[in-house]
Parts: C-alpha cells; structure tokens; sequence
C-alpha cells in the first residue's frame, strides 16, 4: 500500500509536469487543457455528492449555468467583470451558486437514491427552461457573445496567461476539495454514505450535512461557470442542458468516485475523446462509448480503482474481486 | 499513473504541433455537425461543397484546396472550440458552415477576434447581417437571413385573397424571425395574422395544438425543423383540417420531401432555393448530385456548392493567390454568380440578394427522371430579393429584430 503523503505527491508532480507541458504544445490545446479544467472544476463537485455522500446529482449543470449567464450578463449588459472586478464575479459566481443549491437543497435533499436523481434532474431542467426562455436577459437560444476575456494588468485574452490562471483555480478547488473530505465533516459524509440510518442513531443531522455538502458543490458549480464563460466568450442553454450534468456524472464515474483526482481524470479524457479525437477521426462517439462500457463491466472502481486492482491481482488476497476482474458478469 | 499522464500529455503536446502552410494551397475549414440530432444535415452541408471540389479537380480558382471538416455536434460552443482549432492549429484562410442560427451567433465573435474570415453558408440568423454587423468584420453569408424568403411569401399570401392566417412554428430565435418576416409583409399588405402557436423545437406529437387552432382562419404558416416537418402535414390532415398551408422553405425541402406521403401535394412554401428549379445550372447540379449521393439535394446542400462556387470565383479574380481577409471580402462582394438557385450577388451588409421561390409540392417527372416523384415546383418567382424587401435598409434597420414578440400579435384575442 503507498502511502497517503507518497499519493500526493505524485498527484503534486503530475500537476506540475501538466503546468509546464501543456503550454509548449499549440495553443489550441492549451485552450482544451483550459476548458477541461474548468470542467474538472465541476465534475469534482459532482464527486463531493457522488462519491463522498453518496448523492447522485443529475442538475450540476444548473449551478455551472448560474455562474456562466452571471459572467456573460454581466459582462455585456454592465461591462462589470472585464478588470479587476473579474475577481468579483468569481466570488458572486461562487455564491450564486451557494444560494441557487441552498434553495434547491430544500426539495432536494428530502429525497434519496433514484427520486434524489430525479427531482435534481427536474431542478436542473427549470434553469435550462429559464435559459431557454428568458430572451431579454439570456439572448434565448441564442445565447450572450463576450467580447473578450478580462484584462487587470494580467491580460487573459493571452491563451496560456488563461491557462494558469484556470490551472490556478484548479488546483485550489482541488486542494479545498481534498481537505474538505479529509476533515471531520468529510468523514461524517462518508458516515452517511455508507449507512445513513446509524450515522442517525450516533446523533447526527444527516440532513444537514447533507444540505451543506449540496451548497458547497453547488458553490463550486458556479465557480467552474465562471471560469467556463471566459474559455470560449460564448454561453447558451447549450451550457446548461441535461447533458452536461450527465457529462460530469460519467466523468466522475469514469475516473473513479470518491477519489477526486479520478473526477479530473475522467474530465481529461472524455475531453480529450470528446473534442480532440473528434478533430482527427469520424468514429470517436464509438471510442468514447467503447470506453464507458468497458469502465463499467471492468472497472467498477473507475480508472483510480486499476492500482488496488493491479495489487489484488498479483498478490491473489482476494479471490473474489480476482474473479471479477477476469470474468464480466 | 504518473507515467501514464505523462505519455499522454507529451501525445497531445506532439500531435498539437501545427501543420505549416503550403505556399499556394487555400486552406478552408468546414464546420457542420456530423453526428447529433442534424448529422445527415451536416452531412449535406459537406457533400454539396464536396461535390464543387470534385467537378474542379480539388482546386478553387486555381488554388489547391485542403479542405478540414469539423463536427460541431450541433452545439455553439462546441463549435467555438471547432473554430479556434480551426485557426489555431490548422491555420485556415477562412472557415465555412455552421448550421444553427445560434452556431451562427457564437462563431462570429471568433472570426473578429481572430481574424479570420467566417463564410456563412447556412446558417440564416438575421441580424448578423443587419442590426449588428459593425461587430463582424469578418463576417459575410451565402445563404439568406431566416425573413429573407418570408417578406415575399407574405405578400403572395395575401395577393392569393387569405385574409386571416394562423402562424406555427417552432419555438426558437429561427422561427421568430421567420414568422416575423411573414406577418410583417403580410399584414402591411392589410392580412391579418390571427392566431401564433410556438410548439418546442423537436415536437414530433402536434395532438395538443392541432385542436387549438381557430377555425375562422384562411391558411396556416408553417415553419418546421427537421423531424417536425414530416410529422405536422401528417397530424394536420389526419385531424380533418384541410385549411391551405404556406410555410417556410424548411417545411418541405428536399432534405424531408422525398419521406412525405402524398397528402402535402398542393402546399406551398418559399425559399431561395428548389430542386425543381427548371433551369440548366440548376438541372445539371441536381443530375451530379444525385448520380454521386443518391438522394435529391436540399438548400443544405445548393447553399455549400453555391459558397465553393462563390469562393472559386473570387480566387480567380485574386489569381489563385488567398488574397488576405479585406481584399478577401471586397472580391466576395463584386461577384456575381449564376448559381443552381439562379443570380446571386451579395449586397453592402454581406449578405446575399437572390430570387426566392413560391413553390408548390406536386407530384410529377422532371429533368428526365423516369419516376413520379414529389417535387417542389416554382409557382412565383421574386427576383433579386433582399433582407429588407421593399422597406429600404434604412427603415428596416430602424425595426427592432423580430421576435417571439415583435410584430406583436394585433388581431390575436
């Protein structure tokens, strides 16, 4: 087993090794690198519900959403946000998101399981409708163009200036996210993940947990909106649709729930399948899907389970995981 | 795992190299979306320029061309990273396509930021080419703005006598600005637009609204996208109603004629565009089109040969050399073109000015072809329209861009 400060550190390496490569390669790469971490941003939320409190949320796109329109409503109705004040809006972003997921918490979190999936889904759709719908404030189908990106003194309209400062945000999401879990709070989440009925019985508020875990994804939603809003200078429901919650769902699941750094793997790949292999083949929907079935009859766990799964393997403890790892059901 | 990443960002670090420019080859990027909800649109959009490249050895007024297609999913944003893709890696001269109204939209900014010139060729949202093109300097269209087929049409249906008329359309920034153009051509000419029902883009069950249409009306307008076009004759017919339609060209083109059942014959629909244009441009390229897909081009696919056309043309003048954007531009704006869709020039606002048609489903043989088929068949013919009809740029411009809202609806109650 390695150890935990051994795990870090390689994730730590790897952040670096990702920071100075990236920019040397084109720049359009550097705008996917830039787009697929502010996604990551997103899809790690999804982990904090997923993976470490066992809530499958299908409406993580409406707080992604939020914080988007904010940006780009913003931006082009009150030039707010093109300077200094960007950091601002981060923060607004951050607690639009807050707010919009404490109200949605209030139907949501009531529920569990598949009417959680549900009722989340139905929440997410509303913003979509209201995306959708709104034509004075949200361009309708159409949606809002930015005239480009923020410029206080770091001039971000520069495609790798942008990357470090998503990669910036990134890494801090990461590392709160990390240390989020880590804490009592996080354990008392993974309590509730495991059996919420004796987490009751020992005297917590389960649902209260529950409710701030679902604000702070949420506020981490809108965080990855405001970012996202900036990658390509373009918001539309499109943003918001069902399948962006979905997305991030099956990044999560991809990458291995519960594991943080597998939500941001699984984001890396699916953008990587999604929209680089794209430019280079017509069959990459076959690959992607390829490799979401595969994940699924192979890899329970995501791509973060393939270690324990290699060690499992070689040392023969477990029979029963060896069985299936070999043999799909 | 670290290797793992390693490996993989040094792959995307070495394929993300760009590809250096051949001295006299035009690159064009070509963005539709090849697989979603609208692939085999998308697909039409590629073979119709295909097949101009193909008839011209690959070349464009002499130039060698690398054409690049990318799929944008049906989705603006993804189409945005498409486009910088596009520029930033494979260093295009220009990029063509976009098939949304909204694709329209997000890719515009992106030709001004980088500029690099964006050809329209389908996409049709109006005020791209109006109210805001100073923002779009590199903006310029083959195709049509959504009101430009509209005005006439309004004007036909109430020289047909219809005194009231009930629009349906789907319920997007397309099908407003579409309904706009008819009901404003229409009710100037002293018609009355009754009654406006918006069902959801995507509507394949009209069960809810069918019932609700008033039955005092002359004629329904219709504008329907894809799937929706095949169902709606289907229901409205199937329910009794045999009211005349008039509809936008969307309704019946010939990317969904060929799956209706006979009980469209007789409806009318205008575009700048029909297969069943009878002249010899226009014979020739349904033949070619026809012999090398199988199937009866659309305006998806006239609209794309037409731009190869377009861009074939101002090459020649500019000597087979990619002259730069501005000079690009001014060429573009000089041709005049003999297309399958008969004269296209394009106006001071870069878009294009060009016949619309008031045609008719009939069954029938044309161009030789030895099987009744259904054909739309040109009833009218308005030549050299523009996006402002008989307004006058200057007082069109001063409107507001049509809308959910606009016209508001006067005669509905």
């Amino acid at each position: 087993m390695i150890s935990q400060n051994v795990k870090i550190l390689i994730v730590a390496v790897c952040l670096l090794a990702f920071a100075y490569i990236v920019p040397q390669s084109g720049s359009f790469v550097v705008l996917l690198a830039t787009r697929a971490m502010a996604f990551a941003i997103l899809a790690m939320s999804v982990d904090l519900l997923l993976g470490f409190t066992g809530m499958s949320s299908m409406g993580q796109a409406a707080y992604f959403g939020v914080g988007a329109y904010l940006t780009a409503v913003l931006a082009t109705k009150f030039h707010f946000g093109m300077g200094w004040d960007f950091w601002l809006v981060v923060v607004m972003g951050i607690l639009l998101g807050c707010a919009l997921a404490s109200l949605f918490g209030l139907f949501a979190i009531r529920a569990g399981g598949v009417y959680f999936l549900m009722i989340t889904l139905a929440l997410g759709q509303c913003v979509w409708g209201l995306a959708y719908r709104w034509n004075s404030l949200t361009g309708g189908d159409n949606g809002i163009n930015m005239s480009g990106r923020p410029n206080f003194g770091l001039d971000l309209g520069n495609e790798v200036t942008f990357f470090y400062l998503v990669f910036a945000f990134f890494a801090v999401s990461l590392i709160a996210l990390f240390v989020l879990v880590r804490s009592t709070f996080g354990r008392s989440l993974a309590g509730i993940r495991e059996r919420e009925l004796r987490m009751q019985i020992l005297g917590y508020n389960t649902w209260l947990h529950k409710y701030i875990a679902f604000i702070i994804a949420g506020g981490f939603g809108g965080l990855a909106g405001v970012l996202w809003a900036h990658t390509n200078g373009h918001v539309s429901p499109e943003t918001v649709v069902l399948t962006t919650s979905v997305d991030s769902l099956l990044m999560v699941v991809l990458g291995g729930a519960g594991t943080l750094v597998g939500a941001a793997i699984g984001t890396a790949i699916v953008f990587g399948l999604r929209e680089f292999l794209s430019t280079l083949v017509p069959w990459w929907q076959y690959a992607l899907g390829g490799v979401y079935v595969l994940t699924i009859l192979y890899l329970p766990m995501g791509l973060m389970g393939i270690p324990s799964r290699f060690r499992q393997r070689t040392q023969g403890k477990d029979e029963g995981a060896k069985k299936l790892a070999t043999k799909p059901s | 795992m670290l290797k793992k990443t390693l490996l993989g960002t040094a792959l995307a670090a070495g394929l993300g190299l760009a590809i250096p420019a051949q001295a006299d080859e035009l690159r064009i990027g070509f963005i539709s979306p090849t697989t979603g909800l609208y692939a085999q649109i998308g697909k039409d959009m590629v073979d119709g320029f295909q097949l101009y490249l193909d008839e011209h050895g690959g070349k464009l007024g002499g130039a060698d061309v690398k054409l690049i297609v990318e799929d944008d999913q049906g989705k603006p944003d993804t189409g945005v990273t498409k486009a910088k893709k596009l520029i930033l890696q494979d260093k295009v001269n220009l990029f063509v396509g976009g098939l949304l109204a909204s694709t329209g939209y997000a890719l515009a900014p992106v030709s001004t930021a980088e500029k690099v010139i964006y050809l329209s060729s389908v996409s049709s949202a109006d005020d791209l080419t109006q109210r805001q093109l100073d923002k779009y300097p590199y903006f310029l269209r083959t195709s049509w703005t959504s009101s430009l087929p509209n005005h006439p049409l309004g004007q036909w249906a109430c020289d047909q006598g219809y005194k009231k008329v009930i629009t349906i359309a789907a319920d997007y920034a397309f099908g407003y600005e579409s309904v706009g153009g008819f009901q404003k051509a229409f009710e100037d000419c002293g018609g009355k637009v009754v009654q406006k029902i918006w069902p959801p883009l995507g509507t394949k069950d009209f069960g809810p609204f069918i019932p609700t249409m008033k039955a005092d009306a002359d004629a329904i307008f219709t504008v329907m996208v894809g799937p929706m076009a095949l169902q709606f004759p289907k229901q409205l017919r199937g329910a009794g109603n045999k009211k005349p339609i008039v509809g936008s060209g969307v309704s019946y083109d010939e990317f969904v004629l060929p799956f209706m059942g006979d009980e469209v014959i007789g409806d009318v629909s205008s575009l700048h565009y029909s297969a069943g244009i009878q002249t010899p441009e226009n014979e020739k390229f349904v033949k070619a089109y026809r012999a090398k897909y199988g199937k009866m081009p659309g305006y998806y696919s006239e609209n794309n040969y037409t731009t190869a056309m377009w861009i074939d043309e101002a090459m020649k003048q500019a000597g087979g050399k990619w002259p730069g954007p501005e000079q690009f531009i001014k060429l573009m704006q000089g041709i005049k073109l003999n297309a399958p869709r008969g004269p296209v020039s394009m106006d001071d606002m870069r878009n294009p000015i060009e016949n619309v048609y008031i045609k008719k489903v009939a069954k029938t043989k044309l161009f030789g072809y030895d099987k009744e088929e259904l054909w739309n068949t040109t009833v009218k013919v308005y030549p050299n329209v523009s996006q402002f009809w008989t307004y006058g740029k200057d007082k069109f411009l001063a409107q507001p861009v049509y809308d959910r809202d606009f016209p508001p609806c006067k005669f509905c109650e």
